[in-house]
């Protein structure tokens, strides 16, 4: 059989910039000594992705987008491995399907989708749903990337993103066909590399909760001792895997101690998840999705509670983000340019990040299409947005500008 | 000959063609939708996932009918047959 084809009439102004699908690796566009830093705070929502930039004072921003009009951006990457600036979308059609987009230029264009990347082998049965996140690997592997997705699984690339294959011991885990969705759709969602360890990495999937891997990917033993599963029978609400767990952060500085959000539990482990033990301290709800690590201080963490399972919104109305600087021995509200009234809000569990300047700058992003900025580490806060479609996923970088 | 028509929204994976002939023996849809991965595999990766469904929110007419109430992939296109893809009803 030959294919021939017949060219599409074109509309001036409305047929999408096409742009060359370029190879990344360690010689995508750098940036360099002189280049001026910008923040650069990437918008994930339900109909399509925003940019937003600023200079290092982050007073002023530049508003961008829609980019990828009318699908979900559940995930954004933006990585400065080895002084590169490039920038990674997961764009998801309702109707076309998940697939993977680049920029060279900090977001401002971005490629045309080739071929689906990343893809399930025919004899999984599975079938790639969402892609969740997207995570660099360790600054000594600068062409190593991976992709949390959905149904659960991790993919790993070692050729900068070009090319994906899925993590056989995840993919093939005894455990996995007992894995079931939580109400997000049964999704590896968060990737913990350990960055002087190149052989130990943990994930965290809802639900099925928290895996390490001891020995480079080969092998995954769930680590959920202490993390209760409060949709479970009384007898049974401590099992050995099965947690919905939203989040887990660290600093690279104390790669063994984790922070962990649960739906309902705030824990911290100090021996990468071996245990877990309650850290909600002075938190008016244990029930999240999401969190935060300090780019700087590893004591310091930010989370948003929500009331309950049941009521996904901010209790009492009143949006606090909460910070503890002491490893979670206690926590705080942070209110200053919030609102404190009529504020049903829900942050979901990408929608929380740092900027990495030295007063680091805290985003977060709501269902309800609110962007907030803190230059002061959450003393204060100010509205970037409104009326953005629902957020689900904020990241922020110091980026070469474009 | 088959002819296959794409929806607007897929021109662009499918270096800005709207139709593409397809020549030669063709049995089914899915003979034809395979076809399409030769010349334009971005398309067809749009159409149908890595298991080869068509996707749950892509609709695939043969002739004016709409596959999922005939045999599916497997629904005879015989010579001179357009196949028709088109988003289904979705949003939100």
């Amino acid at each position: 059989m030959t294919v021939s084809g017949e060219k599409v009439k074109k509309t001036r102004g409305r047929a999408p910039a096409k742009k060359t699908r370029a190879k990344a690796t360690a010689k995508t566009p750098r940036a360099g000594a002189s280049r001026k830093e910008e923040a650069l705070v990437l918008v994930g929502t339900m109909k399509g992705a925003f940019v937003l930039r600023s200079d290092k004072s982050r007073k002023k921003w530049k508003v961008e987008g829609p980019h990828f009009r009318g699908e979900a951006v559940y995930a954004l990457l933006h990585d400065t491995r080895e002084g590169r600036s490039r920038t990674f979308a997961a764009t998801n059609s309702m109707h076309w399907g998940p697939t993977l987009r680049t920029s060279d230029d900090n977001g401002k264009t971005w490629s045309e989708p080739g071929p689906q990347t990343v893809r399930f082998p025919a004899e999984s049965g599975r079938a790639l749903a969402q892609i969740w996140q997207i995570a660099p690997g360790r600054t000594t592997e600068p062409n190593v990337f991976y992709c949390g997705v959905e149904p659960a699984a991790l993919f790993e690339s070692r050729d900068g993103g070009n090319t994906w294959e899925p993590n056989k011991g995840l993919l093939n885990h005894e455990h996995q066909p007992k894995w079931q969705p939580g109400g997000g759709g049964l999704c590896l969602h968060t990737i913990v590399l350990d960055p002087k360890n190149p052989r130990r990495m943990a994930v965290a999937m809802s639900t099925g909760g928290v895996y390490r891997s001891d020995d480079g990917g080969k092998s995954w033993r769930a680590r959920n001792v202490g993390v209760r599963a409060q949709f479970l029978p009384e007898e049974h609400r401590y099992p050995e895997f099965g947690q919905c767990v939203h989040k887990i952060v660290h600093h690279p500085s104390r790669p063994e101690r984790l922070f962990l959000q649960n739906h309902w539990g705030l824990y911290r482990s100090d021996d990468w998840g071996d245990s877990w033990h309650d850290i909600a301290n002075g938190v008016p709800s244990d029930f999240g999705f999401a969190m935060q690590m300090h780019p700087h201080d590893p004591d310091t963490v930010y989370i948003v509670p929500i009331e309950a399972d049941v009521f996904r919104a901010t209790p009492e109305a009143r949006l606090r983000v909460y910070r503890t600087k002491n490893a979670g021995a206690s926590w705080h509200a942070l209110t200053k340019g919030l609102p404190q009234s009529d504020a049903y809000e829900n942050v979901l569990r990408d929608a929380l990040t740092a900027d990495s300047f030295d007063s680091a700058g805290i985003y977060f992003g709501t269902r309800s299409g609110k962007l907030f900025a803190s230059r002061d580490e959450g003393d204060s806060w100010e509205e970037l947005a409104d009326g953005l479609p629902p957020i689900v996923c904020v990241k922020a970088s110091v980026a070469g500008a474009a | 000959m088959i002819r296959l028509e794409l929806p607007k929204a897929l021109c662009s994976y499918a270096d800005e063609n709207s139709s593409l002939v397809l020549e030669g023996p063709v049995g089914t849809v899915g003979d034809a939708l395979v076809a399409l991965r030769r010349k334009a595999p971005a398309a067809l990766d749009r159409i149908m996932d890595e298991q080869g469904a068509v996707r749950r929110h892509v609709n695939v007419f043969v002739n004016g009918e709409n596959i999922r109430f005939l045999d599916g992939l497997s629904t005879p296109a015989s010579d001179g047959a357009t196949i028709l893809v088109i988003a289904a009803v979705s949003g939100g």
